[in-house]
Formats: C-alpha cells, structure tokens, sequence
C-alpha cells in the first residue's frame, strides 16, 4: 500500500489530526476520491494545493500512477514569482 | 523523450546575440503602450484616498456629462462573482480576485479602483476623475501583519474564517489560514542542543521595480469578442482570468503578448484588463490605461512584509540539532501571501532531523500582496540564515564550515516531506568557499557575510510549435512571455535539436490565438518547461523528416538516423545514401506529405529545486551608517545553462533586488494609512552607483528530470542576498540587524545603542 500524507493543517481540519494513512490506490484521482469519501469536503482543498509523488512534485496531478509502495505529500500551493 | 546524457552540444551553452535585441535597441518593440487603435480613447482609474472605508455612494452624472468622456463605469458594471473558492477553481477566489480590480462596498487600502472613465484625452479623463463624488465613511484601518492578527484589530472582510485550525472558528477574522509543517520533533530535540539562539525579524512590503508599469488596450467588437494588448507574465492568465471575470467564454478574447519591460512576479495576475474591456464595450471604442508610476505602487502587488521568529539549536562541533520558524506574512486587502512556500522552503539549505515550520497570514490595507521572486523564501531565508550566522559566531564556527556540515544534499528529506534528488547545494557553498574573495583582508568597518537559498522551480503546461519553412529554416512559437531572455534560449535547444546553426531559428511568442496553451512565466520555469516542450517540438520534426527520407530511399524508419542537421542511413543496411540536410528536406516537403510542422503540447513535471550561496564584503560608514558593497559573488546551480550571459543576468538581477530589498527598499504608511513615498525619488531601489560588479559563478549538477539537464534560474538569486547583506553588516558593526531594511540610521540607531 501506498503511504499518504496529509498537511497539518489538512489533518487537524477533516482527519482528527492524523496525517499519516496507508491506502491502496491507483492513481491521484483514486486517491483523492478515496479521501473524500474518509473525510467530507477535503477533496476540494486537496486539489488547489501541490502533490509529491515519490520525491517530485507533480504540476495539477490527477492520473498520475500511485504504486503500492509509493509515498505521496500533499502540498500547500507554490507559486513563482 | 531522447536522452542528451553525454552529448557533446553544439549550440546550447554558447552565447550569441538575442533575437529580440535589434528591436529593443532600435525602439521599435512594442510594449504595453505602445499599441495604437483608430479611435482610442484614454482610460483612467479613480482610487480611494482612504486605507479603509466604506462606499456609502458613487455619483458619476457630472463626470458622464463633461464633452469628451466617452465611459463611466463603476464597481456595479462588473459581473457579480460567486464569494467564496468553487471547486476546479484552483484555489482562484474570483470575487476577491474582481472586487481588488474594482472596489464594491468597501474600499481596502489607499489606491483601491473604486470607478475609470474613458475620454477622448488625458486632460478630460483626469477632470472627468475630479467629478467623480464618492461618499465614503472612513473605518479604522490595520498595516502591520503583527496587529492584524491580534484580536480585535479591525476587520477587513467578514467571510474570512481561519483555515488550518481545528475547531474551524465561528467568527471572521484577518486571520486567512494557518500552516504548519514538521518534521522530527523539533522542541524535544533541543534538549540535546549546547547552544540554542531564538530571534524575531521584521521586514515591510516591498515592489518588484519593475520599470515598465502595466498598461494595456481593450477593443470590444459588435460579435461580442474582445481584443486585448498587454505586457504581462502570462496573456494566457489575462484571458482566462478577464474572461471569467466579465462572464465571457474564454475563446470570445484574444490577447496579444507585448514585449515586458520587467514582471517579477508582478505580472502574474491582472490589474487593469477587465476595467478597460468594460469601458470600451461601454464607449463602443478602444481604450489605453496606463498605470502611473504612483498607481503601480499603491494598486498592484508588491511582496509582502514579514514578522518571523526564529530558534535554531545545535551542537558545540556546529552541528545542527533542532530548529523552528514561525512566520507571520502579511496578504494585502485579500488572502495570496506567499505563506507555504515560505515555510518549506526557510530551511531547505539544511538537513534536520528535527524541524518545524508553521505560520500565519494576515489581510490588512495594503494593496494585494503578491508573487516577487521566489515568493516567500527571501524574509524566511533572512532569518533563518541570520540565526544560522550567529550561531557560527558563538561558536567561533567558520560558517562555510557549518554550512556545509549540515548543508541539504541528494536524499535529504525536507520538512515539506519528500526527499531532494540530485541538488547543487554542497557545491554551491564549495564554489563560494574556493573563491579568492576568502583570501582577501577585511579592513576597520569591513564585514564578509554568506548565506544560502532554495527554491523549488516549477514545472507545468506549455506549448510549442516548430514550423519548418521551405529552405530549412525554422519558426518556432511558444505562448510564454520572454521576460528574462528565453526567446534565445528556445532557438538554442530547437537549433541544438535540428541540428541547424542558431541564426537559422526565429522564436516568436504568439498570441492566445495563434499557439496552444502555456501557463504563465513564473516560477522559473519557461526554459524548463516551454524549452522542453520546444525540444520535444523539434523532435517531433526530426522524426517526421526521417520518415519521409525513408520513404524517400524506401527503407525503415530505423535505418536513419539524424545527425548534425542531416538524415544519413543508419548503417551499411541502408544503403549507399547520400545525406539530406533539413534544407533539402523541407524544399521536397510539398511532394513528401505537406509542411513540417512539429507540434508540442505538455506538462512538464521534474523541475529541479535550485540552490544558491552568496557571500559579499561590506565596509559600514560608523559615522552615518551607510552601507558600501565592496565585493559580492553569487553562486548558482543552474541544471545546464543554455545561455550562460542570461544565467548570469538572472543570478546578477536576483542579487542586486536583494540587495535593494535589504539595504534600502520599503512601503512607508503614515498614520492615516496612505502610502507616502509612491515613486522612485523616495522607495529607492539600488542604482548601479551603488553596486559592485556582481561576479556570478554558473555550477551545472544536471537535473534529471530534464533532456539537457535545465533547472530553473530565475528566482533563487534572490533568497541569500538579504541575510548575506545582515551577516556582513553584523560582522562589520558587531551589531546584527533583524528589521529590514537595514537603512542607515537604523544601522546607526543600533551601533550608537551598543556603545
């Protein structure tokens, strides 16, 4: 299974502080919807920020593959300037 | 995607003049006000004098009837837009976003657009201005982040609810949103620290300088389309963003791109555009605004002030132990601060174990705080490396030394959680620490200071097209506004790829018409990613050009190959061949499937992080204060440079508004909450008088997640300076100075206050 992990914020906002979850999915969409489904109305803000797959952050992430030992950040937004 | 590991370049990394260079020289390119329509008509902007109050009415009837004014508009002409983030948004709040382009019931900060006209001149726009009779009821107004965040402070909007904390407050505040990240468990590891230092910083709002200032031209025509000239970082942005804004489908307007005179950040979002297709749908004419330069101050989107501490602790050998940032950012009148970034990038020159990173975000009545370079990472880098210094001090530690005992490395684990791939950092702080400026002596008032930056770099979506012409030279289109000399760069990878000579390549930036989408420059990121969508481009014409020689000498694909401009057979197996160069090619393009067209459209991941180091030498004046640069090199990783006199013009400009933002740069508020020095005769940002030669050093670690090895370089030149300048000046005076910017007689308040 994958290793998930949620900002601070994130987890003391929709997931009674836990930031960490071993989840099995396929993709940053499974992934995300599978959230939702944990935690009502989280999948909106997961979506603005940035996600890092395995060490890289990836630019708007929805069919990127997640493999099962895969770890995934979840990011607040970055912006250049 | 093919590798380039190894290959010996024949174009990238050479120097030649930029295309666009004649023109800039000659005055004949175009920049935002210089586009001309039959019929134009002047726009200006009516802005509240008040840092916060409430519209209590607008009367606009005198200013309607004075001959000559063609448009009056107001914030009532403007599409209501839904409060609040709709999903698929990406995180965009358009009310916000329309209510900062023109004010509705409140005015926010001193220059808010509260109505623009539009008249056949200047002289009658500014008298039709002066009718214009708004009533307003002055509210108390809050400037400094620290007293936005306290409770009590007046309040801005009544929708912001603090995101980030749990439970989810009931009651609005200025308090947008609150971050934390860690990583370890930074307050019980300090208990094996020998030494622990804990600072505050402060710093105020600054401007990027740019010189151009934002202008643009709006035609609105009957079918209901509009047409749009602006300088800006993005004409993709300006579509998508006044499209949405007027509830016009985003196909319904064009944007042409005008060459930028400098963004910064600053022109990755708009101002000014929606405001003028409304007066010319109004006026039934074109309309020009051009911001003054006291406009572009008061109304755009400077970066933000800070208010930061910082406790850092380590070991009596230098090693680190534990450290923890809490950054208190400013938002302006509407949430944007750079507040993330700033937390995950403060400490990315420095493996920890044990590290946090948390903050806070503020809306006070200011103008909209906004991207500048690096957004976020310079104030969290000023004090993060000021501790860092001073904990070298202490110790009687060389901080090269320390530096690079603790410096970030490929696999270190950041706080933001994954772990740097292949980075430069070490040899950034190597290429600092050989240099001859360590052997040089320091005289009475002299100091040497040092510090490091990261940044991450961006990747994502570009376009490119690489139009092969009928003798074998080519066009290349991108939609990425060249602000830092990337047309050259484009030509560079494309001829590298063609394997054709570069004067061979001419590279336009098209309008939102003519080229498919390309998210704006920022984030360093064009000759990343539009360079990788320009190689793939070129490619894309390659691989058509051996298909059709293939055909050509009735062979496989397979069996030719592309070498230095020309397709040659493969092997023995092909034949006895004779090359066709690309210019023999395209001249039998008609009779072998048409124009070469190579067409690219991506989204490009794999941007490598960047780091920087700079050390500079600083004589402090003890009678005045003042602050004399006597050397300064600045170390850069750039992945691959593609053309190193840009590299170095990026990591000289990242340095010199640094240099501003630390000695001498400030938004000044009075009492009443109006800007008091709106102009550059009294926010002094560095000249070359006041500079030494800035001597960039170029290291090339490539990063994998590039065909030529390309980072970003744009932005990282701006992390180190602001904490480099404060390390040298503290080593100079003994005292260390942590409120920017470090003026004279601030400088001189702490050096008497220590006597």
């Amino acid at each position: 299974m994958a290793r998930i992990v949620l900002s601070d914020e994130f987890g003391r906002q929709f997931a009674g502080g836990q930031t960490r979850f071993d989840l099995d999915v396929k993709n940053v969409r499974h992934l995300i919807r599978e959230l939702e489904e944990m935690f009502p109305g989280i999948g909106e803000h997961l979506e603005a920020g940035a996600i890092a797959i395995d060490n890289e952050i990836i630019p708007d992430p929805w069919l990127n593959p997640i493999k099962p030992n895969s770890e995934v950040f979840f990011l607040p937004p970055i912006k250049g300037g | 995607m093919a590798g380039y590991e190894g290959k010996a370049f024949k174009w990238v990394g050479t120097r030649p003049v930029r295309p666009d260079g004649v023109d800039k020289v000659t005055g004949r390119a175009n920049y935002g006000a210089d586009q001309n329509l039959a019929g134009q008509l002047t726009g200006r902007i009516l802005r509240s004098p008040h840092a916060h109050a409430k519209i209590l009415s607008i009367d606009t009837s005198k200013a309607e009837k004075l001959p000559g004014v063609k448009a009056v508009i107001t914030g009532k002409d403007f599409p209501q837009m839904h409060r609040g983030v709709l999903p698929g948004d990406e995180g965009v709040n358009f009310h916000y976003l329309s209510s900062n382009i023109m004010a509705r019931d409140k005015a926010l900060y001193d220059g808010h657009a509260v109505a623009a006209v539009a008249a056949t001149s200047a002289a009658i726009a500014e008298e039709a201005l002066a009718l214009i009779d708004v009533k307003y009821e002055v509210l108390p107004h809050v400037i400094d982040v620290d007293d936005a965040l306290k409770p009590g402070a007046p309040l801005l909007h009544d929708d912001i609810f603090t995101t980030g904390v749990n439970p989810k407050p009931d009651k609005p505040s200025n308090t947008v949103q609150r971050v934390h990240m860690a990583l370890g468990d930074a307050n019980a590891a300090f208990k094996d620290a020998d030494i622990i230092v804990e600072r505050s910083f402060k710093s105020k709002t600054v401007h990027q300088g740019y010189i151009e200032p934002h202008a643009v031209v709006a035609e609105w025509c009957e079918d209901g389309q509009a047409r749009i000239w602006c300088s800006s970082q993005g004409h993709f942005m300006v579509r998508a963003l006044t499209a949405r804004l007027l509830n016009m489908e985003v196909a319904q307007v064009r944007v042409m791109p005008a060459e930028i005179g400098g963004g910064f950040g600053g022109k990755t979002i708009i101002f000014i555009e929606p405001t003028a297709v409304l007066l010319a749908r109004k006026a039934e004419r074109p309309v020009r605004i051009v911001m003054s330069r006291d406009e572009v101050f008061r109304a755009t989107g400077p970066a933000p002030g800070s208010s930061i501490d910082v406790k850092i602790g380590a070991k009596k050998n230098g090693m680190l132990v534990a450290a923890v940032g809490e950054f208190r950012f400013q938002a302006g009148a509407f949430p944007g601060s750079p507040l993330g970034p700033a937390c995950m990038a403060a400490f990315g020159p420095y493996a920890l174990a044990h590290v946090t990173s948390a903050g806070y975000e503020a809306v006070t009545n200011r103008p909209l705080c906004f991207s500048y370079r690096a957004p976020g990472a310079p104030l969290a880098s000023f004090a993060v490396e000021s501790v860092i210094d001073e904990i070298a001090q202490k110790l009687n530690i060389d901080p090269m030394e320390m530096r690079i005992m603790n410096g970030s490395k490929e696999g270190t684990q950041m706080v933001y959680g994954p772990k740097l791939k292949a980075v430069g950092n070490l040899e950034c702080l190597k290429a600092i620490k050989n240099h001859p400026i360590n052997k040089i002596p320091l005289g009475p008032n002299q100091g040497r200071g040092l510090a490091a930056g990261f940044w991450f770099n961006l990747g994502g979506q570009s376009s490119a097209v690489v139009n092969i012409a009928e003798d074998g030279t080519a066009t290349i289109m991108t939609g990425s506004p060249d602000i830092g000399g990337s047309r050259a760069s484009m030509a560079l990878m494309a001829a590298e790829v063609l394997g054709i000579d570069y004067s061979k390549v001419r590279p336009i930036v098209g309008d939102t018409s003519a080229v498919g989408f390309c998210e704006i420059t920022h984030g360093s990121r064009v000759t990343f990613a539009t360079g990788m969508a320009i190689i793939q481009a070129a490619e894309d014409v390659v691989l058509q050009c051996r298909q059709r020689v293939a055909a050509m000498w009735e062979v496989d694909v397979e069996a030719v190959v592309w070498e230095d401009g020309h397709a040659r057979p493969a092997g023995a197996n092909a034949g006895e061949q004779k090359p066709l160069s690309l210019a023999q090619i395209a001249a039998r393009a008609a009779r072998t499937g048409g124009p070469l067209v190579g067409k690219a459209a991506i989204n490009a991941g794999g941007a490598g992080p960047a780091f920087a180091v700079h050390i500079c030498d600083v004589e402090v004046d003890p009678e005045t204060g003042g602050v004399k640069i006597l050397r300064y090199v600045a170390s850069q990783d750039a992945g691959k440079a593609i053309h190193p006199s840009y590299v170095e013009g990026q990591i000289q400009g990242g340095a010199v508004q640094g240099i501003g933002w630390a000695l001498n740069e400030e938004y000044i508020y009075g009492a009443d909450g109006r800007l008091q020095n709106s102009g550059f005769l009294d926010y002094r940002i560095p000249v070359a008088s006041d500079l030494p030669m800035i001597e960039p050093i170029i290291l090339e670690i490539p990063n994998p997640g590039h065909p030529f090895g390309v980072r970003g370089v744009g932005e990282v030149g701006i992390v180190p300076p602001l904490a480099a300048l404060a390390n040298a000046i503290s080593r100079a005076t003994g005292v260390r100075m942590m409120d920017l910017p470090m003026t004279p007689p601030k400088i001189l308040a702490a050096i008497d206050a220590k006597k």
